[in-house]
Formats: C-alpha cells, sequence, structure tokens
C-alpha cells in the first residue's frame, strides 16, 4: 500500500516534471521565435528598401522623400554619435554616483540616494522628452550655446565643433537627456560590481596607508574593469533604441553637422517622425523597416559585446 | 603608479630630504584624494539635481490643469472642460493585463533559463535574445503587433496594446526571475530533493517561494515601465475619445492622450498633457518604490 | 497564440459593461483632430453617434483606411489617385485650414513684416540669410531690419502642415517645384526641424531671428507674430478668417476629380495664399454598410450644424455649394453589397 502511492507519486512527479519542463522549454522557444518574428518581420518588410538601393543604402546620406531617394547614412551616424557622446557624458558622472554610494556615503544615505538615482530609470521616455524640450533646450538656447559659440566656437581646431545658430536642440542636447536616461543604469551596474570586490583587498590596501581614490584605482577599478564595460554596453545599447525623448529634443535634420550643437537625427527618431505619414508598401515605408533592422543589428553587436565583458562576473 | 607610490609614502622616515619628499607626496596624494571625492560629490549632486528637475518641472506645469475635473470625465474637445478618466482607465486595464500576459511567459521562461537551460546553446540563444528584447525600440514592437494582431482581425483593439505590451514585460520578467531563481542556494535545493520531491514541485513549492519577493519586484518594475510607454500602444490600442472599457474596441490611454494634447495649440489640452505627464510619473515612482520596499523586506 | 487571444479577448469582453451609443472610428491626419472631436462631442447628443478619432497622421489614415481597420480614414494631403482607385476609396472635404508663417524678429510686431512667396521660398533655400537683406528691407521700407541671421524652422515629421506649405512654395517658385517639390516631409535645403506645430512654434520663440509655419489656430491661441504676404492678385493680406474663406470662393471646386480642390495661390485680391482643405476617405464597396452610413450621417450633421463650432477653433468651413456636391456623391459613389446607395 505505502509503496504503491509512492510509485505512482513518482509516476505523477515524471510526468509533473515533463509537463513542466515542456512549458518551461516552449516558453523559451516562443521568446526565441518572437524576437526571430520581429527581426525576419523587419527585414521582410525593409527588403523592397535594400533591393532598390542595394548596400549604397548603408552609405547614402541622402533622404529625399519627393524624390523617393532614401539613405541610411544620416541616422545610422546621429543614432552612433548621440550614443557614444551620451557615454561620454554618462560614464564619469554615473562613475561618481558609483563611488560615492559604494565608499564615501554614509550607510544612511545609501538606499535613498541610491533609490532615487535608480529612479531616473523608471521616469517615462515621454516625459524626459517634454523636460528636455521645455527645460533643457531653452537653457542650452540662452546660456549654453551662445556662450560656448562665443568662446569655444573660436578656438582654432576645434572651433567647427561649437559652430552654428544657438536653437537649444541638437545632438548635444540629445546626447545630454539621453547621458540622464542611462546614468542609473550604468551606475547601478557600477555599484553593483564594486560591491563584488572582496572586503579583504580593499582592507589590505587600506592597511598599506592607500587613500580611498588609490583604493579604486588600484584596487576596486582592475578587479572589476570588465563588468563596469559590460554595464556601459548596456547603457549604450538602452540608448540606441531611444526613441521619444531624443525625438523632442534632436532637430531632427537628415544632414551630417559636424558641430555639436548642429542637428540630426537618429532611426529611433526618424521611424517614430516618418512612420505616421508613410503609407503601407511604400519605399518610403520600406526604408523605415529597413533602418529598424539595422538598428537591430548594431543592438546585437554592442550586446554580444556586453556580453562577453559580462561573462566573468556571471561565472564567478 | 601604485608599487613605487606606496612604497616611498609608506617607507619609514629616512633623511631629512626623504621626509620633506614624502610629506609633499603625501599631501597631494590626499589633495588628489579629496578632488576626487568632491567630484564624486558633484556626479551624486548633479544625478539628483535631475530628478529634482524633472520632478519640479511636472508639478508647476501639472499643478495647472489637475483638479477633480481630471478623474470624473472623459476626454473632451478643446474649450469644453474635460478630464483624462477613460486615458487612466485605459491605462490602468492594458498595463494590467498586459502585465497579466507577460509575466507568467516570462516567469516560465526565467524558470527554463535558470533551471533546467542552464549554459546549454539553446539556454544562451533565448538568454541573448531576451536581454535584446530588453533593449529593442519599443516602436518597433507596437509595429510587430499592428502586422500580426490588428492588421489580420481587422481593427484597433485594447486587447492589440495588451499584447504589445506583455512583448515588453517579458524580458523584463525574465532577466528578473532568473536571476532570483539562480541566487537560491544549492543546498536549499538537495534538500528538498532529497525528501523526494519532483523537480516541478521543488520550483513551484519552494524556489518561487524563496525567490518570490525578487520575482515580484521584477513584475512591478515591468508594470512601471510599461505603464509609461506611448509608442507600442500608436498603432494598436489607437486611443479612444470617449468612455470604452470594451477590449475588442480602441481604448484610450494615458501616453497616447499626452502625445497628442502635449503638441496641440489649445491651452486646456496643454494643461491636461502635463497634469497627464505629472500623474504617470507619480504612479510609476510609487510602483517603483514600493518594489524596492517589498525586494529590501524579501532580502 | 491567436487561439489563445482570441479566448482571453472574448472572455474579457463578455465581463466588461459597455452598452454603448453606436461608435464610428476614424484616424488619420493630426489637424482636424480638435474639431473632429468638437464635432463629435455636440454631434453625440443630437445624432447618437459617438465619434472616436485618433490623430495618427495622414499616411497612417490613408494605410488604416485601405486596409479597413477604421470605418473612416482622414487625410489632409488628397490621396494619390492611382492608390486610391485601387484601394475603392472615396474622398471627400471635410472642412478647410490655413498655415501662416511666423516670425522672430526684436521689434517687428505681428502682420508688420510683408514678404512675398519668392522670398519665403529663398530664406528656406538659403539664398536669403538676413533679416536685413536688401530684398526683404526693399519691401519693409517702414520698418527698420536687423542685422541678425535668420533661422528657418521646418516640421521635422511627416505633416499635413508641411504639404500644404511646400505645395504653396512649389507654387509660387520654379526653382522649389524643381529642386525640393511637396510632401508631407521633403528635403529642406537648409534650416533646423522641430517636430509638431508646438515645436516650430517653441523654437521659433526661443531663437532670435527665428522663422517658421504653423497652422493658423496655433499661431493664434499662442500669439505668434505672423507675416503679411503678397498674394497672386499682388496685394498683401494678412491672415484671417475673411482673408482665408475668399480663397476658398475663388478655388475651382466643380472641375476638382475626387474633390481634391486647389486652394493654394488662388486668385482675389484677398485671398490668403496658402490654404488647404483636409480629406475624409470612405470605402466605396463597405462591408458594413450601416457604419458607413453612421459616418456619413455624421459629415452631414457635422455640414449642417458645425460650422460655429468649426470657425470657433479657426477652421474654415467649406462653401455650401461644395456640402451640396458632396452629398450627391455620397448616393452616387458609395454602395452596399446590394447594390443599393448606402445613403
Amino acid at each position: 500500500m505505502q509503496q504503491a502511492t509512492v510509485l505512482s507519486g513518482k509516476r505523477n512527479a515524471n510526468w509533473g516534471d515533463r509537463i513542466f519542463a515542456g512549458l518551461a522549454t516552449t516558453s523559451g522557444v516562443f521568446v526565441l521565435v518572437l524576437l526571430g518574428a520581429i527581426i525576419i518581420g523587419l527585414a521582410v518588410g525593409g527588403a523592397p528598401a535594400f533591393r532598390a538601393f542595394g548596400a549604397f543604402f548603408l552609405v547614402d546620406a541622402e533622404w529625399d522623400p519627393v524624390q523617393e531617394l532614401f539613405g541610411a547614412l544620416v541616422p545610422v551616424y546621429g543614432t552612433i554619435v548621440t550614443s557614444i557622446l551620451a557615454l561620454v557624458i554618462a560614464v564619469p558622472l554615473a562613475f561618481g554616483i558609483a563611488f560615492y554610494l559604494t565608499e564615501l556615503a554614509p550607510g544612511w544615505l545609501r538606499r535613498p540616494v541610491g533609490t532615487a538615482v535608480e529612479l531616473l530609470a523608471a521616469v517615462p521616455s515621454i516625459i524626459y522628452g517634454m523636460w528636455g524640450f521645455f527645460v533643457i533646450v531653452p537653457i542650452m538656447a540662452k546660456v549654453v550655446q551662445p556662450w560656448a559659440i562665443d568662446t569655444l566656437g573660436e578656438v582654432p581646431l576645434i572651433g567647427f565643433l561649437f559652430a552654428g545658430p544657438p536653437f537649444g536642440t541638437g545632438i548635444l542636447t540629445a546626447a545630454l537627456i539621453l547621458a540622464v536616461m542611462i546614468i542609473p543604469f550604468i551606475a547601478a551596474t557600477m555599484r553593483d560590481v564594486f560591491e563584488t570586490v572582496p572586503p579583504v583587498y580593499k582592507e589590505s590596501a587600506y592597511g598599506l596607508g592607500c587613500t580611498t581614490w588609490e583604493v579604486m584605482r588600484s584596487i576596486v577599478i582592475p578587479y572589476t574593469r570588465a563588468s563596469v564595460v559590460g554595464g556601459i554596453m548596456l547603457g549604450l545599447g538602452r540608448a540606441l533604441g531611444e526613441t521619444m525623448a531624443v525625438t523632442f529634443v534632436i532637430g531632427n535634420t537628415n544632414r551630417i553637422s559636424t558641430s555639436l550643437f548642429g542637428p540630426g537625427n537618429t532611426i529611433a527618431s526618424i521611424v517614430a517622425l516618418e512612420f505616421p505619414e508613410s503609407e503601407a508598401d511604400s519605399l518610403k515605408m520600406s526604408s523605415l523597416l529597413a533602418l529598424g533592422f539595422i538598428l537591430f543589428v548594431i543592438s546585437f553587436i554592442v550586446l554580444a559585446i556586453s556580453r562577453m565583458l559580462l561573462r566573468p562576473r556571471t561565472k564567478a | 603608479m601604485s608599487a613605487t607610490t606606496l612604497s616611498a609614502a609608506g617607507a619609514i622616515p629616512g633623511p631629512a630630504k626623504d621626509l620633506r619628499v614624502s610629506e609633499a607626496l603625501g599631501r597631494s596624494r590626499h589633495r588628489r584624494n579629496m578632488i576626487v571625492k568632491a567630484l564624486c560629490f558633484a556626479a551624486t549632486a548633479i544625478g539628483l539635481l535631475f530628478l529634482a528637475s524633472i520632478l519640479a518641472t511636472l508639478v508647476w506645469r501639472g499643478m495647472a490643469g489637475l483638479s477633480l475635473t481630471v478623474f470624473t470625465t472623459s476626454t473632451l474637445p478643446p474649450g469644453s472642460n474635460g478630464g483624462l478618466l477613460n486615458a487612466i482607465v485605459g491605462s490602468l486595464i492594458q498595463t494590467l493585463i498586459g502585465a497579466a500576459i507577460g509575466t507568467p511567459i516570462g516567469l516560465m521562461v526565467g524558470t527554463y533559463l535558470a533551471e533546467y537551460a542552464r549554459d546549454s546553446a539553446l539556454g544562451n540563444s533565448v538568454r541573448f535574445v531576451s536581454d535584446v528584447l530588453l533593449s529593442a525600440p519599443s516602436i518597433l514592437i507596437g509595429l510587430f503587433v499592428y502586422q500580426l494582431v490588428v492588421n489580420p482581425f481587422n481593427g484597433f483593439s485594447a486587447i492589440a496594446g495588451c499584447l504589445a505590451l506583455a512583448v515588453i514585460v517579458i524580458p523584463i520578467v525574465v532577466r528578473t526571475t532568473e536571476d532570483m531563481l539562480r541566487l537560491i542556494p544549492a543546498t536549499l535545493r538537495e534538500a528538498v530533493i532529497g525528501l523526494g520531491a519532483p523537480k516541478w514541485k521543488m520550483i513551484t513549492l519552494v524556489c518561487y517561494r524563496a525567490a518570490r519577493e525578487g520575482i515580484m519586484t521584477g513584475v512591478l518594475l515591468a508594470i512601471a515601465r510599461v505603464a509609461g510607454e506611448t509608442a507600442p500602444l500608436l498603432f494598436t490600442s489607437l486611443g479612444n475619445l470617449n468612455w470604452s472599457t470594451d477590449l475588442t474596441k480602441p481604448m484610450a490611454s494615458l501616453p497616447v492622450t499626452i502625445y497628442q494634447y502635449a503638441g496641440s495649440a489649445f491651452q486646456d489640452w496643454i494643461d491636461l498633457a502635463w497634469a497627464g505627464a505629472l500623474l504617470i510619473t507619480l504612479g510609476v515612482l510609487a510602483i517603483n518604490i514600493i518594489a524596492r520596499l517589498v525586494l529590501r523586506r524579501g532580502v | 497564440m491567436n487561439f489563445a487571444t482570441t479566448a482571453l479577448a472574448v472572455t474579457l469582453a463578455g465581463l466588461t459593461w459597455s452598452a454603448q451609443a453606436q461608435q464610428i472610428t476614424g484616424a488619420g491626419a493630426t489637424f482636424p483632430a480638435p474639431i473632429y472631436a468638437k464635432w463629435g462631442e455636440a454631434a453625440k447628443a443630437a445624432t447618437g453617434l459617438e465619434l472616436n478619432y485618433q490623430a495618427i497622421g495622414s499616411g497612417g489614415g490613408q494605410t488604416q483606411i485601405v486596409n479597413r481597420t477604421v470605418d473612416f480614414g482622414a487625410s489632409d494631403a488628397p490621396m494619390a489617385v492611382d492608390r486610391m482607385e485601387k484601394a475603392n476609396l472615396h474622398q471627400f472635404p471635410s472642412v478647410m485650414g490655413a498655415v501662416v508663417v511666423i516670425v522672430n524678429i526684436p521689434g517687428v510686431t505681428t502682420n508688420q513684416l510683408k514678404l512675398d512667396g519668392t522670398m519665403v521660398a529663398d530664406i528656406y533655400h538659403g539664398k536669403i540669410t538676413k533679416w536685413n537683406d536688401p530684398r526683404i528691407q526693399e519691401m519693409n521700407k517702414g520698418i527698420t531690419l536687423p542685422n541678425r541671421a535668420i533661422a528657418p524652422v521646418y516640421r521635422a515629421d511627416g505633416s499635413g502642415t508641411t504639404y500644404v506649405f511646400a505645395s504653396y512654395l512649389s507654387a509660387v517658385d520654379p526653382t522649389w517645384k524643381a529642386k525640393v517639390g511637396a510632401a508631407t516631409s521633403v528635403k529642406w535645403p537648409t534650416g533646423q526641424g522641430a517636430r509638431g506645430n508646438d515645436g516650430v512654434a517653441a523654437t521659433v520663440q526661443n531663437t532670435p531671428g527665428g522663422f517658421g509655419y504653423v497652422e493658423f489656430a496655433y499661431a493664434k491661441q499662442n500669439n505668434l507674430a505672423t507675416a503679411a504676404i503678397r498674394n497672386k492678385a499682388g496685394s498683401f493680406v494678412v491672415p484671417s478668417m475673411e482673408t482665408f474663406s475668399a480663397a476658398a470662393s475663388n478655388a475651382d471646386w466643380a472641375n476638382a476629380k475626387h474633390f481634391a480642390v486647389d486652394l493654394i495661390d488662388q486668385a482675389g485680391e484677398k485671398s490668403w495664399p496658402i490654404v488647404s482643405a483636409t480629406f475624409i476617405l470612405l470605402p466605396k464597396d463597405p462591408k458594413d454598410p450601416a457604419r458607413s452610413a453612421n459616418v456619413m450621417k455624421f459629415i452631414d450633421w457635422a455640414y449642417n450644424s458645425g460650422d460655429a463650432l468649426a470657425t470657433g477653433l479657426d477652421y474654415v468651413p467649406l462653401p455650401a455649394a461644395v456640402k451640396t456636391a458632396v452629398r450627391g456623391s455620397w448616393t452616387a459613389e458609395i454602395k452596399g453589397p446590394d447594390g443599393k446607395p448606402v445613403r
């Protein structure tokens, strides 16, 4: 009797296990198929554009809806430049915040400050756009840009970076908003990996008379370098696909501008701006879908790199 | 740097000259330390300033449009003293149903990755695409659901919006579920298996329970994220000027209403857009803080 | 997944309490969205019809009605004839509006500055770059213009406003027509893009020397400084309901195919040169005739009783003769599955 129930229980367990494992695996495959379907959908939708313009699509700076000539160069350039500039701004700030939170802040302050910084990640993207447009853009137009154009703009060699009229919008403003949006991601990752450093390493350095900064520079950073870079790449991945916020502030122009104050466009912003006015099955719609496909390829590459760099930490 | 500096700094005081050098060196080291500390403090202050500035802007501009009508009246044309009732309710319905569809799938995928796949090739691919999905531009997800659901079924519907949001929910829940399940000590698992329980019971009865707070946090964060999404709803649930809770019909949502009102010519619509922006941000921040409190109690 | 979706939809739909009036769903152009909402509110009491109109853009509106995902589509630009015929659609105007030129020149008040069409085009060509350019100064002898760069701003998102404005530039400037052309977004030779009417207005206001174009309602509601423009008859006109209506009454409605009338740069002493109609698209072969009939009932109500509401929101009502012609076209063009007119 006893044995029978155990046996039948076991048979049930086998069934249960099989069903549960099957369910879990199916869900995993489902996600795989889902993303596959999204990418294939974009590739199929973008195929007419690739057929019409060939590989030239990637290096063509033209975007002329009247003549139906479309090229991806400007939005791809804008996407990469704004994202990299955003990193240039965000990484030092995020590092400072992470350093402050792990080493400097008094214990009672760490959690509230850390939470506040992470809350920046929760603010919806459209709110960033509105805030950027109504708060940051006027500051840029009336204070930062006129000053920079009059001073830095006159400096030889780098002057071209600060040329042009002070509209307030443009590549630098977009990068600044993006930076604010990705700071919480990078800062949180950095803080988390800084905390993985075994205290004994740090303590022995302190014991040798090292200052806090020396411990950070010589112990913490070398120990966590790969993971820090991985976290930065995750922030980069986020910046690449950001739509609404960038759309409000980038100036939305299909020209390549060498000035930081010049307008531009990113892949996500051009898709958001042009999609509503594109008819189904038109070459314009196809070009937008092709741009979406390119964006996926870029995110893939960035994410693959960050995976490679983050792996040592997950293994450890 | 470290080796030489450290030995110089830590050296036993020798002749007077060396002492002066080491004192100067010590001063410069400490000065540098103070500068870095100040910079880090400044960086944190700047980060907090951004948050404060966003909140202040929202409160300042949002208060103008905030009144009881916002919660009691649906959207109306300019000059008719409308509110946001249908948009608020629509956002709640779509966010909750989106989360209700996405959460179980995300939970199962996370379970698969943590408990079954580990480092298999399939597992790694699933993990990778789930992370790609995490940073995919949300407008493309809306577009995908449009092609999959709206177009074949001849019409915009709230359920299409829910599905688009569900697609965004999935990778967030996957990430937290997997991370949380992996944190469960092997000893606990072994104990359960040792008692003769089948694996699925171990996962559902023990692991989920142990990781409950962490998984809850993930779900709450996912809800917070999709509650503020505009782009995926534009081409799925479309929006609705009227009160509607019919899932097969277009439905209003706060972000889409904000998006359309913020750019209008009429001051009452613009005020409503800011009031909506204030509401949605406060709501999302509240969910986040709750999520963190839940997690804190759990771990 | 489809099964699960449908099952869920059915279950949840059953749970909701939607005892509602008959609903009409429309989508498309952003420009008429406020007046459609206003008409919808007023028509609900009068006709029992509940309108849901969503501003997703003219291109989106065309796509949706081609796909039949909505009861009617709306577009600021007339739909391409071949696409319209292929999709078996009927097009007619609902209301009109105007686009105005806005400026931000310190010391210059609204409607003080006078420009002509080629000068506006040359500013966007990048040929006129300073406010005290001899050509502008020549036309504005009474005012002193600053030696300040002109900062041209344009709509960066695809929009009917851009279509209308670029159509105007194409009509008055052959170089523009050859090099740039007219569409919902064009390749601007120079200037800064901004998102939406609000973006253009704010960028112009933030930039001394700013220059841009917005819908009239937007300029009026926000008290933006507009410019007077020389029309085809050679007189300088300022934007107002009167000059817009003058342009509409001078247009050749009778000979316009699919009602795609050209209201740009009309003759007549008082005509404002940048006026256009916005259009509604209906299937000629509705699968569900009742829904199309409801749309026509709604528009008929708006034609009869909606003019005051339209002018209140700075839109221009259609001339009475045009409304009659549209009503007649419904009977002739839109037929149910039984071959009988839907209305």
